[in-house]
């Protein structure tokens, strides 16, 4: 205000002056500007990376549903891309991630649910500070050990309980899948519950709650949408898993909800596929790509859904 | 006023809930011990098997169709070209991406769906890059089953670590320290250059180290690229060819990793592969546990050490 | 520093329900209450003041070993005895939760949980183990007339409770505290956070539950303290400077310390 109103009583040479320095910086301004062109411009490649992503699915899947009705592909109960008498039924690989995430799933939502109660209701700082590096190496062993693990020591382990248990199957490669998604699960969950207000505590301890009291009638429902994002991101993980199941739990499509049977998984039948020898732009080098598409998409959904829950519980506090 | 009576019966719900609460937190040890015990079992079973395989020649030697033979050198070799290429593309892209979206990115929704990519990206599964992979670089841009498109492809995957972390720890920052930089005249690259990345290089670094303690194990894409398991030679060693052509061969070269060779040896139904297995894995876990350590052992120094 | 005369400030007919002896607290090394005695008398409400930092609110969350829940705090010396029982709430043998169950409290901020009305009001009960839906819903009634909420919110228990304005949130938190029937009631500026209408309802609602209820409460607001007290301490600097009548201390204060604060001259 001041400025404006006596800018004009200012001589002229002053104001020439002031722009002639401002154009010295307008070099400055340049590099500056190119500086920052090049920085979005790496932060603008990982939306490039998504494009190539379904670019790349989509235009192999479109190649594979042009010789395969999508019918078939959805409601064809066998999975043979490459015998002679093809079917392409991919609810037989999705039956195998199916069953395979639901026993993973069953280890880890409990187990991680309860680490996360118990580390962040009842466990002193010192337990805390112990525990979460330990929970963070079991995330970061290579799932190819994992899958070693299942199908070194635990199946022999299993079939001891169930002598008839093969020694491909889900529900070890299941088992082993929910020990390795528990920190994941977990530490997510202890995030929600570690952003519920004190406050909201010290009302519940005021009433004379105990512990366990508090941590399930006011911060799990308070933590409620960070834990369920947290049991998504597992579900997501699961699906997606590879390694395990190629090793532990045999490539064989096979139509069942039984995890005492080995199967095929979308993710392993396109380990399988990459193992062979199928020449680039066959069918069965197709096939892949629209188990790929599959599987992109579930993910997709899974993250989305968590992405927006996580929101939501921010927005909360 | 309250009875005696009635005290007597608080005290005894009182007494009935904490028993709850004594037994949750057993429950609450257990699950955290079944995680950790899994993990120990799982180490101390394959150091069994393994490690009386460790010697010279397993580190030395080139797989082999007879057991007793074989060994890792191409696996190594291979996964230490593999991180070269993986960390020199991934770690200056993810930390210009982070700085951008920290230091410079406007609020409109340009940013906001760059933001929700990468959180995306982060739950895409792993073979899926792999099938990227196949089709762009193999494929498109003929890269072929070499080095260059392993690297490239575990270094999509590791992206959206390095961004993360590098986003965590400028957010570090105090803000303070922005305006004491913007008051002295800087600007916003001045800012950036001499204060953000020095102050957070200590939390990125450890993003890094974690990002590729996961590249290393990395499986499913490498396979799914259609890289050979069976590989009895080396590339040539890097930049030592003639330039400026032979500088680069390397990078075309095809290679086996630690985790293929270990997929490989584990695939096979003989036991005595079973224990070159253990003997890879076991190598292979001690490489990302002590990764793994050095980052977590950085960040508790970090936080121990800055008071800002 | 003088300990103040117990017996000398009580009025004729009055009992006393609790007594702070002597009592030291400390946050890890730092001495948060010196040697601070003063007596609270059964169904009177009795004020903290004094300015920030002064100790009062470290000394209302004694009552009920709010302190018990964080690491690094002490219990050096002294104690609160707790009458009829006389029986030290500060003693280790003392089960804070027992302390919590009969001795409940209100916060500054309003902080219902995130359940719906009649879950809020119904937590104290169902802590103690209460099922029956009937005797909860009476119990629940209840609670909500006493805490004057009832006629605005009878027809919608089933809501959440966030989704009560500011002063029905903090009214809601009076009716989750009165729920248990507990002996006191501490209130840790329960008006801070409300703007001047809703006050001016808690206030009202306070001199009320002095019929049932012994009331302790910590404000920042001299008039307040005024206004619904029987008793007002002044606190400053962990130490209790003084104790008296409500109306004594504010119109012929006993020390220059206090008639300093409570005339502005500073705080």
């Amino acid at each position: 205000m001041s400025a404006s109103a006596s800018a004009p009583t200012l001589p002229a040479s002053i104001g020439q002056g002031i722009s002639d320095r401002l154009s010295k910086k307008a070099s400055r301004h340049v590099k500056e500007r190119i500086i920052e062109t090049v920085l979005f411009a790496a932060a603008a490649f990982s939306v490039f990376v998504t494009l190539a992503i379904v670019y790349v699915l989509v235009k192999e899947s479109w190649s594979f549903f042009e010789h395969v009705p999508l019918t078939d592909f959805l409601f064809d109960t066998q999975w043979t891309p490459l015998f002679d008498d093809a079917h392409y039924g991919i609810v037989v690989l999705l039956s195998g991630t199916l069953t395979s995430s639901a026993v993973a799933l069953v280890v880890a939502i409990p187990l991680g649910t309860i680490i996360a109660l118990y580390l962040s209701e009842f466990a002193g700082f010192k337990v805390r500070e112990i525990a979460k590096p330990f929970l963070e190496l079991l995330g970061g062993v290579p799932t190819i050990v994992y899958g070693y693990f299942a199908l070194t020591f635990l199946t022999p382990i299993l079939q001891k309980i169930y002598p008839d248990l093969p020694g491909f199957n889900l529900l070890s490669a299941g088992l082993v899948m929910g020990v390795m998604i528990i920190p994941y699960v977990a530490s997510l969950s202890e995030d929600a519950m570690r952003a519920v207000p004190m406050a909201l505590r010290e009302g519940s301890y005021a009433m004379g709650a105990t512990r366990l009291q508090t941590a399930l009638w006011v911060v799990t429902p308070a933590a409620t949408s960070g834990i369920a994002s947290a049991y998504i991101l597992g579900i997501s993980r699961a699906v997606g898993e590879t390694m395990i199941l190629a090793v532990a739990a045999g490539m064989q499509p096979n139509l069942t909800f039984n995890p005492t049977e080995p199967g095929a998984t979308i993710t392993s039948y396109i380990v399988q596929v990459a193992l062979g020898d199928l020449p680039h732009g066959s069918i069965g080098y197709q096939t892949i790509f629209a188990a790929g598409l599959t599987l992109l998409l579930m993910t997709l959904f899974f993250n989305l859904l968590g992405h927006w829950l996580r929101k939501r519980f921010r927005e909360v506090y | 006023m309250l009875q005696a009576t009635d005290l007597n019966a608080i005290r005894a719900i009182i007494t009935r809930a904490k028993r709850w609460d004594l037994f949750f937190s057993l429950l609450g040890i257990l699950s955290l011990m079944i995680g950790i015990l899994t993990f120990v079992v799982l180490f101390v079973d394959m150091a069994i098997q393994g490690v009386p395989r460790l010697s010279y020649e397993f580190f030395t030697s080139f797989p082999s169709r007879r057991a007793a033979n074989a060994g890792i050198l191409s696996a190594w070799v291979g996964t230490i070209l593999v991180m070269l290429v993986t960390a020199l593309s991934a770690v200056p892209l993810g930390v210009a991406a982070g700085v951008y979206l920290e230091e410079y990115a406007p609020k409109n929704w340009i940013t906001d769906i760059i933001e929700i990519n990468i959180s995306n990206l982060a739950g895409i599964p792993s073979i899926v890059y792999g099938l990227l992979a196949l089709g762009l670089f193999v494929y498109y841009f003929g890269f072929g089953q070499s080095i260059l498109s392993a690297g490239l492809t575990l270094a999509l995957l590791i992206l959206p670590v390095i961004i993360v972390a590098t986003r965590e720890s400028i957010r570090a920052i105090p803000q303070a320290i922005h305006e004491a930089s913007f008051a002295c005249g800087a600007t916003t690259w001045q800012t950036v250059r001499d204060h953000i990345l020095p102050y957070s290089s200590a939390g990125i670094l450890t993003g890094v180290i974690i990002g590729m303690a996961r590249a290393i194990g990395e499986t499913a894409p490498i396979i799914t690229i259609g890289a050979l398991t069976f590989i009895a030679f080396l590339p040539n060693a890097p930049f030592s060819g003639d330039p400026p052509a032979g500088l680069f061969d390397w990078i075309f070269a095809p290679f086996t990793v630690m985790p293929i060779q270990m997929f490989n040896w584990t695939s096979r139904p003989e036991a005595e592969f079973q224990v070159n297995a253990a003997a890879a894995g076991f190598v292979l876990v001690f490489m990302t546990l002590a990764m793994n350590g050095l980052a977590i052992w950085l960040r508790y120094r970090l936080r121990k050490n800055i008071k800002w | 520093m003088q300990v103040p005369n117990v017996m000398e400030a009580g009025v004729e007919g009055t009992v006393l329900k609790a007594e702070v002896r002597d009592l030291d607290f400390y946050y890890g090394a730092f001495h948060a209450l010196k040697r601070v005695s003063m007596p609270i008398y059964d169904r009177h409400v009795t004020a903290l003041i004094g300015p920030s930092g002064c100790g009062k609110s470290t000394l209302l969350r004694c009552f009920n070993r709010m302190h018990d829940l964080y690491p690094g705090n002490r219990y050096a010396g002294g104690g609160i005895v707790f009458h009829p029982d006389n029986t030290n709430l500060l003693s280790p043998e003392v089960d804070p939760i027992e302390v919590r169950m009969r001795i409940s409290m209100v916060f500054q901020k309003p902080n219902p949980f995130p359940k719906s009305i009649y879950e809020n009001v119904a937590y104290s009960l169902r802590v103690r183990g209460m099922r029956n839906k009937n005797e909860l819903d009476d119990r629940v009634e209840s609670a909500l007339k006493g805490a004057a909420l009832w006629n605005e919110v009878s027809n919608r228990l089933g809501e959440l409770g966030a989704n009560l304005s500011g002063g029905q949130q903090q009214r809601l938190c009076i009716a989750r505290a009165l729920a248990s029937d507990p002996e006191i009631i501490l209130f840790d500026e329960p008006t801070s956070a409300l703007d001047p209408i809703a006050t001016a309802s808690i206030e009202e609602l306070v001199t009320e539950l002095k019929e049932k209820v012994t009331i302790l409460i910590v404000t920042h607001n001299m008039q307040q303290a005024a206004r619904i007290s029987d008793y007002t301490a002044y606190m400053y600097l962990g130490e209790m400077v003084e104790f008296g009548i409500t109306d004594q201390l504010f119109i012929k204060p006993q020390k220059k310390a206090t008639e300093d604060y409570i005339t502005g001259r500073f705080g």
